[in-house]
């Protein structure tokens, strides 16, 4: 599936595409909700690695502006909670992802990416 | 003793697409057993399985861990070994993100130096190069297996971009055979990547005598 940790993982691999590339755009994204067990000390751990500015407005897309647009400097247990949500819970099933630069469509398909490229298409 | 991941939700059917966990799979799991408190003490919060095939290898993972405490990762070229995946984790209540894709394409980018915990138990069977070629461009059974010259064709790619995902502190395990010529592998990894390796478990099955890899970044073992 593909929820938001590891939407903001993904940039696009195109031949030729390496700036601009991240983060992939979705459309057309149905999206389920699934309660994952809250673990304070992983959304911790996780901060440093997120592209904050990606996330919050990957989220505000997908229609949650739960986000503060800036990354606050403390973190409190609410925040956690929010991020846990917005990383975790929110699975995008079917849709598409493409990219800001080059315009390549990424399939999601019972909620696996499917980020091959074909042979002409690889750098 | 940690359970071998349920896969009673796979079929034969599911076999004839997606390799079926087998000696290899679990001397890696048994690999992974014994280093249990290690990892557990290290405290992985991004795993990357690269080919996780059935998600045997990452679902044992996440139990060892624990399923809320870290990401994780797989790959697979086969979207339908990448469908068995994510149904394993669900099966054994682990999250599974499974990406199908070559390798860590796609992933690659940014996930440099933040890979805690980094599986690759790849194509090791030798094959001819065409063999191996066709397997890789048509994810079909045989891109879980076919190997290529020596054994080596996917992971020599892989092992030039390993050392780049791996986190400080992060560790690295593969599977080998001896075909794939170990001790080269070992010398070539420690003196063009400063990735310190050694063979934590082997075992002969069959025609097929396996390795455990193990890597970390110089300066950064753990004491076992």
């Amino acid at each position: 599936m593909v929820r938001l940790i590891t939407h903001n993982l993904l940039s696009c691999h195109a031949k030729g595409c390496t700036t601009n590339n991240f983060p992939l755009q979705f459309k057309d994204a149905e999206i389920e909700h699934r309660e994952a067990d809250f673990n304070p000390e992983f959304i911790r751990g996780l901060l440093p690695k997120i592209e904050w500015k990606a996330l919050v407005d990957t989220a505000k897309e997908l229609g949650d502006t739960s986000l503060p647009y800036e990354q606050p400097e403390m973190m409190d247990d609410e925040l956690l909670k929010t991020l846990h949500h917005v990383l975790l819970e929110m699975h995008v099933e079917e849709g598409q992802m493409i990219c800001p630069n080059c315009n390549h469509v990424y399939p999601i398909s019972n909620g696996i990416p499917n980020m091959l490229l074909a042979e002409h298409e690889i750098a | 003793m940690i359970p071998t991941p349920n896969l009673s939700h796979l079929t034969a059917k599911d076999f004839e697409r997606v390799y079926e966990p087998a000696e290899d799979t679990f001397l890696l799991l048994d690999a992974l057993e014994n280093d249990a408190e290690d990892l557990k003490s290290s405290r992985p919060l991004i795993c990357l399985e690269i080919g996780s095939g059935s998600g045997c290898v990452s679902a044992f993972i996440g139990t060892i861990l624990g399923p809320s405490s870290a990401l994780y990762l797989c790959t697979d070229i086969n979207t339908h070994a990448c469908q068995c995946t994510v149904a394993t984790g669900r099966q054994n209540k682990v999250c599974l993100e499974s990406v199908g894709t070559y390798l860590d394409r796609s992933l690659h980018t940014r996930l440099k130096h933040r890979v805690d915990l980094l599986i690759f138990n790849p194509p090791y069977v030798p094959t001819d190069s065409v063999e191996a070629e066709s397997a890789q461009s048509s994810p079909a059974i045989a891109s879980a297996w076919a190997g290529g010259i020596n054994g080596m064709e996917l992971t020599n790619t892989f092992l030039k971009l390993a050392p780049e995902l791996l986190a400080p502190q992060g560790r690295f395990y593969l599977v080998a055979v001896k075909e794939n010529n170990i001790p080269r592998i070992l010398a070539a990894m420690l003196n063009e990547h400063d990735l310190a390796g050694k063979v934590v478990l082997q075992r002969r099955a069959g025609r097929e005598h396996l390795h455990i890899l193990r890597f970390e970044k110089q300066g950064s073992q753990v004491q076992t």
